[in-house]
């Protein structure tokens, strides 16, 4: 990945992040947060995938980080954690794969459709996974917290 | 009707009232469960008691006045609104506001929509689909054209979400849209891949408030409200995926 590639990348995550934030009607204040908490979320699945990770666990590494940089941008904020971790979670969306899945059902080829279902499915469980792990750090976390005040 | 009991009856308000805008605005059920409570206590109700469901609320608290439901009947996203709730019930706390400023200023927000501007929000719909075409697909020139047909499919969205109020109808429709079109826009060489034009332009349909509320739903252990989610999310996937490959038999 080349130095623009990377630059392209980041501004992208991040205009498309504050794009579909602005669609839910998040709150202003909130719109700087999400699009950084999106890009951060993005670049810890491609470098997983680049480092040789693979897509599954780049997947759930990623929603593992915005899971928990969004609890700390609520606490930050004062504001409700889903207005942070749902735009965020946008750039990891399986959307080619799901397309290619449909494709080739509508062109009648099942065994490739089937491939990409079967990838759809592993992303889609991966992030789900990645959100319940990052519950659990969050929920050790709040516990820590309380415990030392 | 003696003050206890009208003071009863105005926490029952103002609870319910608050926990129906954040569902139907899209918050996730703990939440709710979570800020109803919270309003209960400040009000100074000894304990209450609280239903949940991702189409109606029943809570009750201990006072003079029997337990209430509340129906929620539509369904949209505006994360603004969960976030004023928010900010009301934390002014509640701090008795910075008093209940009775508390119910009128929910019913003043329940009738009140501010959303960005109709063309801000046309564009943050081109904004979604061009870069997000460009980091899935490294395709730098087909960004344009992704962000018209991407704006375009919202616009349909949009307007027949306004007039029809099925949300699956105007998905499948704005799908078959994007189709129609990015495979027009090859024809006439404004554009290289029907696949990366197509895989842009629907990601500001993607249902990501129902995708992310159902993980959560389910972990709290709100087993019925997560996997209604699911289906809701589920449903718009598949509404999408079936305007798409409808264009794309006759490709």
């Amino acid at each position: 990945m080349s130095i623009t590639e990377f630059f392209i990348e980041v501004a992208g995550n991040y205009v498309a992040t504050i794009g579909f934030g602005i669609l839910l009607n998040i709150p202003r204040r909130a719109l700087n947060y999400a699009g950084w908490i999106g890009v951060m979320g993005y670049f810890v699945y491609k470098f997983l995938v680049i480092w040789g990770g693979g897509y599954v666990i780049g997947n759930m590494l990623g929603a593992v980080l915005i899971g928990v940089a969004s609890l700390q941008a609520a606490r930050i904020k004062k504001m409700p954690m889903i207005l942070f971790n749902i735009p965020a979670l946008v750039p990891l969306v399986p959307g080619g794969q799901a397309y290619q899945m449909i494709k080739y059902f509508a062109l009648g080829q099942n065994a490739t459709a089937f491939v990409f279902l079967i990838q759809v499915v592993m992303i889609s469980g991966a992030i789900a996974f990645g959100f319940l792990l990052s519950e659990l750090v969050n929920r050790v976390q709040q516990r820590v917290w309380r415990h030392r005040r | 009707m003696s003050s206890q009991k009208k003071r009863d009856q105005l926490i029952l308000h103002t609870a319910l009232t608050a926990g129906r805008i954040m569902i139907e605005n899209g918050s996730e059920v703990e939440r709710v469960e979570d800020t109803m409570e919270r309003i209960a206590h400040n009000a100074g109700a000894k304990t209450s008691q609280l239903f949940v469901m991702i189409t109606g609320i029943l809570m009750a608290i201990n006072g003079e006045v029997g337990a209430q439901i509340e129906p929620v009947k539509r369904r949209t996203f505006d994360l603004e609104k969960i976030s004023v709730v928010n900010d009301l019930s934390r002014q509640f706390a701090v008795h910075k506001i008093t209940l009775q400023q508390f119910a009128n200023q929910l019913d003043h927000l329940d009738k009140s929509t501010k959303y960005f501007s109709f063309w801000l929000q046309l564009l943050s719909a081109a904004m979604v689909s061009g870069p997000l075409e460009v980091v899935f697909r490294h395709n730098l020139p087909d960004f344009w054209i992704t962000c018209v047909v991407g704006a375009i499919g919202w616009l349909v969205f949009y307007l027949l979400n306004k007039f029809i109020q099925i949300r699956f109808l105007s998905e499948f429709a704005a799908a078959a849209t994007i189709g129609v079109l990015a495979i027009w826009s090859v024809h006439l060489g404004l554009g290289n891949s029907v696949d990366d034009i197509i895989i842009g332009s629907v990601m500001p349909l993607v249902p990501g408030v129902p995708i992310t509320n159902s993980v959560r739903d389910i972990l709290a252990g709100n087993l019925v409200s997560g996997p209604a989610r699911g289906v809701e999310a589920l449903v718009s996937a598949a509404a999408i995926g079936f305007g798409i490959a409808m264009v794309l038999q006759f490709l």
